[in-house]
């Protein structure tokens, strides 16, 4: 194995030295085994001296026995023993291979096969910044050319070399070369592809491989080798707005918090103004901190941590992006989705998605269209096979931050879980958010509980119902929440047999458990006064120290504690549930009243009794309250 | 003008980053530690991928106890020295019945004292991921394996159902009992491994580099006589000669090669010269065809 032997052999230092200075390219090779596909790769794997003695004997053995060359070595035999791997019944779906010359790294993904071409070409194709298109030049543009080329875009691969081979069998014919070039490029025109390389080739003979060859005298264009050292592929990535997904947060002590990830795209330096997604805090960066000393300057493609100067929360799955570009956030988009699962992908089917370094739960709501890859037309389809690709709604739990896949790859990309397999069953790519509204990007505090409230006209609180079971807590809440619905007021009522059959079903009856119901209770309470609401909370709440430990949660004047004052006996016959019988017959056990004590409020903010008063008068009583603390308007000063 | 990265530079991202997402997600992530070359690459890139923390995991050895001492001394001081939890685990049943290379061959050595170890002390500690060093260059059925590659609660490998993987999001999910075997150096190459260490001057076994050694030529391979419980046979007597390793594993089933070569400027020359592949000193690769593949499914890393 040797690259230059020479200097190896002379000066082991100097050699070293230049190979640090590498660069990197990974490609793709689309064709099939009859275009020349893998005498094409153990071409380039062998004309770069990057096969050992011992391979190499025992591949000349294999050609005699094996090959189709004759005496010739047969290169093919060099990629693969396809064949002796299918008769073991193994799938290969994406091999990679691995080469270097003085210039550059090579990573080669080859996915062979006709089966399972769709998800193999896109997984190879994934990691790729450039294809080599295989084309016979005996048969031009093809419908798999077609069909490569459109998994290519999907893709996102920029790059494409047509590499027109079999030229030895159209007699060097510089016209057949101009007659695909012309056609490709005319059916390429909007795949979005920046630069396409036509070059015509022997892989058997050698053709334009590595050497320029004498049999093409006309041709002017770089070999084929020649262009895979030579082309810029990431000035993209490196040119577009910073991202940094941030991956894990590192703190090793209490003095140091970093965010580390790998930059998905632009430049960071120390002191950039960065915003956080999705929460849009912002902030500058105060470090970039690596093992190799604290960089000036850290581009795409490297692996950092780094250091803020303001303390906000960032968490695993947030996106740390350039100020002035920062990227979108949003739960609902439009992707194109490529199924990789034998078992159909449904819409409405529950899913996990996984984006860079965020897992969400979700769906796909819609399914537009299916694409057929050889023609590129759409028909409608309720579902997705195995290797078909769709275009998709798709609804996430929670927001996301992204980038559309054609402006970055890392941050428009996500794989499909299955729940319960765990295996990844389709893989997509982002197009846009579907609600507008996304494309503003949230403003940290701008949209705040003020906001929300003074566009509701009101002022958000909780009405806290307590009372013994069957005091009227309920009907008084219902009857002021449809008196406020009528005002165009926003409200929600909480009661006890809404929150204890989902958020509190786990929940029982023990002292223990009805403190943890309240305090859950509270929380609610306070997301939606936080949201702007008025919130009606209908628990018997027994504890003196569980409603003020809620009033303790919000702020002044946010809880309003109604107190619900009917004596046991009156509530004992009206007995709406046929609760108080069974407690009498020692059915139930904790019954409030019974065996299990009721703190009666000290200083209510509002007192009813319902053994005196109708409901509608108890509830007129409280919304007179409500009005006169400025609770119903805009910029009420409310209770003090 | 911004600053290009190097062949290197992004094959150590790649590995940093694969690092990162399992100690994001994983539960109880370990990773072997084979204190060869590539353990030594894995190891610093994982120093790398957590500072200024230390790998929040511990890194663990399967000791046969047929190493080479210069190895394990390797091993102490290095995790000491950067303050990493060693674990090293040894299956003590296999002592009890005196498995051993000479007595009972490699293959049953191998698979009593590596694979079948190996399993037990995954189980033991009950790990969900464990990091291996190898490489898709080393051979043929590595090619196709998956960076995050699922093994069964009975630890085997399905390569008929590997899961897709695109771009550099991984699927770490799996049920309860499963676990995943991730290789962060999948797309190194041998000279990679090499270049980096030359570059980033990582510490490595000197075992590597050519030295004087006593030494016995049995099966057309130069073994180390590295303790006395190497039975010679009639007419063996041990030599001193210049050898050194190109990979180590236990001295009886490690085949030394001639040499001069003492630095390791001239390590790499030396292999960028010779032609011959790197898996030939392996004595347990020649037991049978398409045995790695085989090992693999049983559960061999």
């Amino acid at each position: 194995m040797s690259h230059q032997s020479d200097l190896i052999a002379e000066d082991i230092t100097a050699y070293l030295k230049a190979q640090e200075e590498k660069s990197m390219l990974r490609f793709i090779t689309c064709g099939s085994v009859d275009d020349g596909k893998s005498t094409l790769i153990g071409r380039l794997l062998y004309d770069s001296k990057l096969i050992f003695e011992d391979q190499l004997s025992a591949l000349e053995n294999d050609s005699k026995k094996m090959g189709t060359q004759g005496q010739e070595i047969d290169f093919a035999l060099l990629v693969d023993g396809l064949a002796a791997e299918r008769e073991q019944g193994i799938t290969i779906d994406v091999a990679y291979r691995f080469f270097s010359t003085d210039k550059r790294k090579f990573i080669v993904a080859d996915t062979p096969g006709h089966e399972q071409y769709t998800r193999n070409m896109a997984t190879g194709a994934s990691t790729a910044d450039l294809a080599i298109l295989l084309i016979d030049a005996r048969k031009g543009v093809l419908t798999q050319t077609r069909r490569h080329s459109f998994i290519a875009s999907l893709l996102g691969i920029k790059h494409i070399v047509l590499a027109v081979n079999k030229m030895d069998l159209v007699d060097y014919d510089q016209k057949v070369l101009n007659a695909i070039e012309a056609e490709y490029r005319e059916f390429a025109k909007d795949f979005g592809f920046s630069d396409i390389t036509p070059i015509p080739l022997s892989a058997l003979r050698g053709d334009n491989i590595l050497t320029k060859s004498e049999r093409t005298p006309w041709y002017e264009g770089p070999t084929l080798m020649a262009h895979l050292e030579t082309v810029q592929v990431d000035d993209q990535a490196a040119s577009a707005p910073f991202r940094l997904p941030v991956q894990w947060v590192n703190r090793p002590n209490l003095d140091f918090r970093g965010f580390s990830g790998t930059i998905a795209a632009g430049t960071v330096k120390p002191g950039d103004e960065i915003k956080v997604l999705p929460s849009a805090e912002v902030s500058r960066v105060k470090s970039i901190v690596t093992y190799d000393g604290d960089l000036d300057e850290g581009v795409a493609g490297e692996a950092v941590t780094i250091t803020l100067e303001d303390e906000i929360d960032i968490s695993r799955g947030d996106v740390i992006a350039g100020k002035d570009h920062p990227c979108e956030v949003a739960d609902q988009f439009e992707a194109k989705i490529i199924w990789m699962s034998p078992e159909q992908m449904l819409p409405g089917r529950p899913y996990i998605f996984k984006t860079a370094n965020k897992l969400v739960p979700g769906q796909v709501t819609d399914l537009k269209y299916k694409v057929n890859v050889n023609t590129m037309e759409h028909t409608a389809a309720k579902q997705l096979e195995l290797n078909e690709i769709g275009v998709c709604n798709i609804s996430l739990d929670r927001r996301i931050a992204f980038d559309p896949y054609a402006v970055n790859r890392e941050t428009g990309a996500f794989i499909i879980i299955d729940r319960l397999t765990n295996n990844t069953v389709g893989v997509g790519m982002i197009d846009f958010a579907l609600r507008r509204a996304s494309n503003i990007h949230w403003q940290a505090l701008d949209v705040n509980k003020a906001a929300r409230a003074e566009l509701k006209h009101q002022r958000p609180a909780v009405l806290w119902f307590t009372g013994l079971s069957g005091s009227g807590k309920s009907t008084i809440a219902n009857i002021i929440e449809k008196r406020l619905f009528a005002r165009g007021r926003h409200t929600y009522v909480l009661d006890g047999d809404n929150v204890r059959h989902g958020l509190n079903h786990d929940l029982g009856f023990t002292d223990a458990d009805r403190v943890e119901n309240i305090r859950r209770v509270g929380e609610v309470s306070k997301l939606m006064i936080d949201a702007g609401l008025m919130v009606m909370t209908s628990f018997i709440s027994p504890f003196r120290a569980e409603r003020d430990m809620v009033r303790g949660l919000v702020e002044d004047g946010e809880f309003v504690e109604v107190f619900v004052d009917t004596p046991i006996e009156v509530c004992a016959t009206r007995d709406p549930k046929g609760l108080y019988k069974k407690a009498k017959a020692g059915e139930i056990k904790n019954f409030t009243g019974y065996d299990s004590p009721y703190e009666a409020p000290a200083n209510p903010d509002i007192h009813v009794k319902t053994a005196e008063m109708s409901a509608e008068d108890c509830a007129d009583q409280i919304i007179a309250y409500l009005e006169k603390n400025g609770y119903l308007s805009a910029n009420g000063n409310g209770k003090a | 003008m911004t600053k290009t990265l190097t062949h290197l530079k992004r094959l150590e991202a790649e590995s940093i980053q694969i690092m990162r997402e399992v100690a994001a997600e994983a539960e109880n992530p370990v990773m072997l530690y084979s204190i060869g070359k590539d353990s030594a690459v894995m190891l610093h890139l994982a120093m790398k991928a957590f500072y200024p923390s230390l790998p929040p995991f511990p890194v663990m050895h399967v000791d046969t106890t047929w190493k080479f001492r210069e190895m394990i001394e390797f091993r102490d001081n290095l995790t000491k020295e950067l303050g990493l939890e060693l674990i090293v685990h040894t299956n003590e049943e296999g002592v009890k019945e005196g498995i051993g290379p000479f007595t009972h061959g490699s293959a049953y050595h191998t698979d009593v004292m590596k694979t079948q170890a190996l399993k037990q002390a995954l189980d033991k500690y009950g790990f969900d991921a464990a990091f291996g060093g190898a490489r898709r260059d080393e051979e043929k059925s590595r090619a196709k394996e998956r960076i995050f590659s699922f093994r069964s609660a009975q630890h085997r490998w399905d390569p008929k159902n590997q899961r897709p993987e695109l771009w550099n999001i991984y699927n770490t999910r799996k049920a309860k009992g499963e676990s995943i075997r991730v290789f962060p150096l999948s797309n190194w190459t041998e000279l990679d491994i090499w270049q980096y260490i030359h570059l980033e001057n990582i510490p490595i076994v000197p075992l590597y580099l050519a030295k004087e050694r006593p030494v016995v030529k049995r099966d057309g391979q130069l073994i180390m006589v590295d303790d006395d419980r190497m039975p010679l046979r009639d007419g063996e007597t041990p030599e001193m000669k210049m050898v050194r390793f190109r990979t180590l594993g236990c001295y009886p089933l490690t085949g030394a090669v001639e040499s001069t070569a003492d630095t390791l400027e001239d390590i790499i020359q030396e292999m960028l010269l010779t032609k011959s592949s790197e898996r030939q000193g392996r004595v347990i690769d020649h037991d049978s065809a398409a045995s790695m593949e085989k090992k693999k499914q049983e559960g061999y890393f």
